[in-house]
């Protein structure tokens, strides 16, 4: 495992996990785009959809990564370099011996797929080793799980609530905890760009931390 | 958390202990702030000595709501494509294993009407929670849920109207007791016990999501066994045979919809 790692400046992460609703479609497209095409690490998104929707997600994020972007299934081992959507009408949720699994439990804060679901369940299946996105979105979902993250350790990236279509997310967030990152589309992509297969300096996280441009 | 469920699985012979961790504990972590206890050995006190907690403990662990219905392209593909099939046998035995609280067993019950075939079927519908048993044999649905069950039905292929099978009393629909006639419902657990019939198609809907591999293979292997040869088995519409041991045991049928065939 330690053979795969990735790291955000010193912080060794197995996985990367995006959350967001209303407004995240375009932020996922910069983000994705800027990611290494090397990653050695897989990625978990989970955005709000309607139950009964078709399923479209992997079909419109697929042209902005050529990583290959797929469904999450249940019992799946998470493959490095694979980028993960949750199905629709399922709550995802990670497993310590690194498989997806998937639930019907019901919605949680009306949502299934729930934020929360996947965040809570990876701060115990990863302990700190992740990194985790919060984006846009109208509703509270993600904040209770990404602070869970933050307290198991983890690095916590959310999108600065004046970039944000839908402050509500972000600033739940921000409200509950201090996190990592407080960064604009753009630098979120950029932060991603910047993962690497070799730690580099403390220093470094700390400059690149709250970057106001 | 193996503590809490060594001593539930001693105390009330119910075993969760190869249920999928990740649901299990956020199911837990839900019940500890309904029993208000701080910590799982708290709540494992309470289960052990206060016998009127492990019943809700238990809602807590298995309950699933579900629809009539529910997925109505799975129900689609099993009356264009699995019931010709079945039709051709003079006598049919189902199961609905992990029937919760009915909307399953139901559904395949209204199918089998419409085309003809209820009156020579019967079907096993088995769960491990009796409350939920109790309700199924029930048959009683809040009638604010009938809207979705009846938009769902029509997109199931029906073929009258889904009012033919119910009677509104007060706020509530009730099945037909013609239904509930073909439907035996019984305590069965997949951890536990072993096959009680042969049959010719099973329906085991986002049952396996909530189990871990080895008793995924488990309960996989004893549908296996349970099938007659060439017998069909369908699944939720994100499960799939394909992290599953018993995979070569089965040929896909209707692969979009999760529906597999007894190989021979």
């Amino acid at each position: 495992m330690a053979l795969d790692a990735t790291y955000v400046g010193d912080r060794p992460i197995d996985v990367i996990l995006i959350g967001g609703s209303a407004g995240v479609l375009e932020v996922l497209r910069v983000i994705l785009a800027g990611l290494p095409h090397a990653l050695k690490i897989p990625v978990v998104i989970v955005v709000h959809v309607p139950e009964r929707s078709p399923a479209l997600l992997p079909q419109v994020l697929q042209p902005a990564t050529p990583l290959p972007l797929k469904f999450a299934e249940d019992k799946e081992p998470l493959a490095g370099g694979t980028i993960y959507v949750a199905p629709a009408g399922y709550h995802l949720l990670l497993e310590t011996n690194r498989c997806f699994a998937l639930s019907i439990d019901p919605p949680v804060l009306f949502s299934r797929p729930a934020i929360d679901v996947l965040f809570e369940s990876a701060a115990d299946a990863y302990a700190g080793r992740i990194m985790a996105m919060l984006l846009t979105g109208a509703s509270a979902d993600g904040a209770r799980g990404l602070a869970s993250i933050h307290a198991a350790g983890g690095v916590t990236v959310v999108q600065a609530p004046q970039t944000a279509e839908a402050a509500t997310m972000p600033a739940a967030a921000i409200a509950l905890f201090d996190p990592d990152f407080v960064l604009s589309p753009p630098d979120i992509a950029a932060l991603g760009a910047s993962l690497s297969p070799y730690p580099r300096s403390a220093a470094w996280t700390r400059r690149t931390r709250n970057d106001p441009n | 958390m193996r503590l809490l469920l060594e001593a539930i699985y001693e105390a009330y012979h119910y075993d969760f202990r190869q249920y999928a961790v990740a649901s299990l504990k956020r199911r837990l972590a839900q019940a500890l702030i309904r029993f208000d206890c701080r910590t799982l050995s708290a709540l494992q006190e309470k289960v052990l000595h206060d016998e009127q907690v492990f019943p809700i403990l238990l809602e807590y662990l298995t309950v699933q709501v579900s629809d009539l219905f529910r997925d109505p392209l799975y129900y689609l593909a099993l009356r264009q494509h699995v019931l010709p099939t079945l039709a051709t046998y003079p006598s049919l035995k189902l199961w609905v294993a992990g029937c919760s609280t009915g909307e399953e067993a139901y559904s395949l019950a209204i199918m089998l009407a419409e085309e003809g075939l209820l009156n020579r079927t019967l079907i096993y519908a088995t769960d491990i929670n009796s409350e939920s048993l109790r309700k199924a044999q029930n048959g009683v649905y809040p009638l604010d849920r009938l809207r979705l069950f009846t938009l769902n039905h029509r997109e199931s292929g029906g073929k009258g109207s889904l009012s033919d099978y119910y009677h509104a009393s007060g706020q509530s629909a009730v099945m037909d007791p013609q239904l509930r006639n073909r439907i035996t419902f019984a305590d069965h657990s997949l951890a536990t016990d072993s096959t009680f019939s042969e049959v010719h198609l099973i329906s085991c809907r986002n049952v396996l999501i909530y189990f871990n591999r080895e008793l995924q293979d488990r309960a996989v292997g004893m549908f296996h066994e349970a099938l007659v040869l060439r017998g069909f088995l369908g699944l939720g519409s994100k499960e799939s045979l394909r992290f599953s041991a018993h995979a070569e045991g089965f040929v896909d049928y209707r692969p979009e919809e999760k529906i597999y065939r007894k190989a021979m």
